[in-house]
């Protein structure tokens, strides 16, 4: 199962476009990280899969197909948005109230029971908690619905080391709990790289790789050799990304762990920030799951090919 | 800070903790496999122990449950766990290759002949490489007796 699924989904506000021709396929019982730089069009894809705002162009669809917005995909999603927004003068008991209230699922004991692990008082308002403790409430809030999705975006932005730390561990208990599923959007790839197993990049209000973490790592190698024969290879292997110097070239390349090296060069294995960091230098550059949907094991490479 | 309370204290009954190395480069999955066989070969798991609950690790180092049940897998493969179905993962085999009391033993010794070492003026680097380079003595020294005893044995007793 998918458990968001666009078609050609695109968004505009005004003349321009957050969101392109975006086809992407995001399998079940991952937590799969939405990657790229400010203005990509992250929280854009993950606001219309919450159905929170209405496609200009194409489709989307989550938990297996049920559309964006529907009260069927309205019910099997938890969504927080960036900087957890909370009713700042309502205690952590009225958010509980009120929020039980406004949906047609909630489990009040499971949220009472977290909120009390945490340490977090009922009887305090949201705004005297610490930024830590907001997060967390949020989070327990949206937990709290039992999801089959949760969605989060940007949702350690403002968090201090510890405070990350035991947020990410309430979503990873969750998730091996419950069976949740994870998307969650960063810019920073690093507080990633420990808990994410499938990996959206996007550039420019389109997607540029796609696949699960394992494969992309296993597909991609550097190579270290000469510079003087470098654009002899380049035209041979399907080159990312390069970087020269007058004597050494270092291209990452896609290529199974197999594959042939060149005389004279040495391959490397990538860390998934250097594969991240590559793909965004060369934003032309795609590399999506071929017909297969979401289930592609080795992703096509779009363009950028010789 | 109390958001901490209970998500970090370690399970009771839990054998061995995981800790992370981030700088390491060794992907997460890998590192819990080497620290589960690490406490194999020095006696801290011994078979019939369970493995901390999947649970229990993501609770504690936030990391995603798909990769404690990869390092789990991993171990299965190796044939040193093995799963019970709703109960966890349990140690089946054993690495160490002698009981604890007689690594106690060991210990004890080697931190005599440390004692007589620094008596001397050695310093650590020095009796870091005079130790490895004696080590590599030894074992090419008996090179040509090794095959034999693997196979004879098949395992690594003749070591003591």
């Amino acid at each position: 199962m998918n458990v968001i699924e666009t078609s050609g989904l695109g968004k505009r506000y005004g003349g321009t476009w957050a969101l392109r021709e975006c086809t992407v396929a995001v399998p079940a019982g991952h937590v799969a990280a939405l990657v790229g730089p400010n203005g990509a069009g992250k929280t854009t894809l993950l606001n219309l899969a919450a159905g929170l705002a209405a496609p200009s162009a194409g489709g989307v669809t989550v938990l297996g197909g049920r559309p964006a917005g529907s009260p069927a995909a309205l019910d099997g999603i938890g969504f927080v948005a960036q900087d957890t927004p909370m009713y700042k003068n309502l205690s952590a008991r009225d958010m509980l109230h009120l929020t039980r209230n406004l949906n047609r699922r909630f489990d009040q004991a499971y949220a009472e029971a977290r909120l009390g692990e945490l340490g977090i008082p009922l009887k305090r308002r949201a705004g005297k908690l610490s930024g830590g403790q907001q997060a967390q409430l949020a989070l327990t809030l949206a937990l709290a619905r039992r999801p089959r999705l949760l969605v989060l975006d940007e949702p350690m932005a403002m968090l201090d080391p510890i405070a990350r730390h035991d947020f990410m561990a309430l979503v990873m208990t969750a998730m091996a709990a419950d069976g949740v599923s994870v998307v969650l959007s960063s810019h920073v790839l690093a507080e990633l790289e420990r808990v994410a197993d499938y990996l959206i990049l996007m550039s420019r209000g389109r997607v540029q790789l796609a696949g699960e973490v394992d494969d992309l790592l296993a597909s991609h190698r550097m190579l270290t050799g000469p510079a003087a024969e470098a654009d002899r290879y380049a035209e041979r292997l399907m080159v990312v990304h390069a970087r020269r110097g007058e004597a050494q070239a270092h291209l990452l390349v896609r290529a199974a762990a197999d594959d042939p090296v060149p005389p004279g060069w040495e391959a490397h294995p990538v860390g998934l920030e250097e594969l991240a960091l590559a793909y965004l230098r060369e934003p032309s550059t795609t590399a999506l799951p071929g017909p297969a949907r979401g289930r592609a094991r080795s992703p096509k490479l779009a363009s950028g090919r010789r | 800070m109390t958001i901490d309370k209970g998500s970090s204290q370690p399970p009771a009954g839990a054998r061995i903790e995981f800790r992370l190395d981030p700088g390491s480069g060794v992907p997460t999955y890998l590192q819990l496999v080497q620290q589960v066989e690490h406490a194999l070969r020095l006696g801290y798991l011994r078979p019939g122990d369970q493995l901390p609950k999947v649970r229990d690790v993501v609770a504690s180092l936030a990391i995603n449950p798909n990769t404690v049940l990869k390092a789990y897998k991993e171990l299965e493969t190796k044939g040193l766990a093995a799963g019970r179905p709703g109960q966890g993962t349990f140690v089946t085999a054993t690495l160490s290759q002698v009981a604890l009391p007689e690594l106690a033993g060991l210990r004890r010794s080697l931190l005599g002949w440390l004692a007589s070492a620094d008596a001397t003026g050695l310093d650590e680097d020095g009796i870091v490489a005079l130790f490895t380079s004696t080590l590599r003595d030894f074992y090419s020294r008996r090179g040509d007796t090794s095959d034999r005893r693997d196979a004879g044995t098949g395992t690594g007793e003749g070591v003591a």
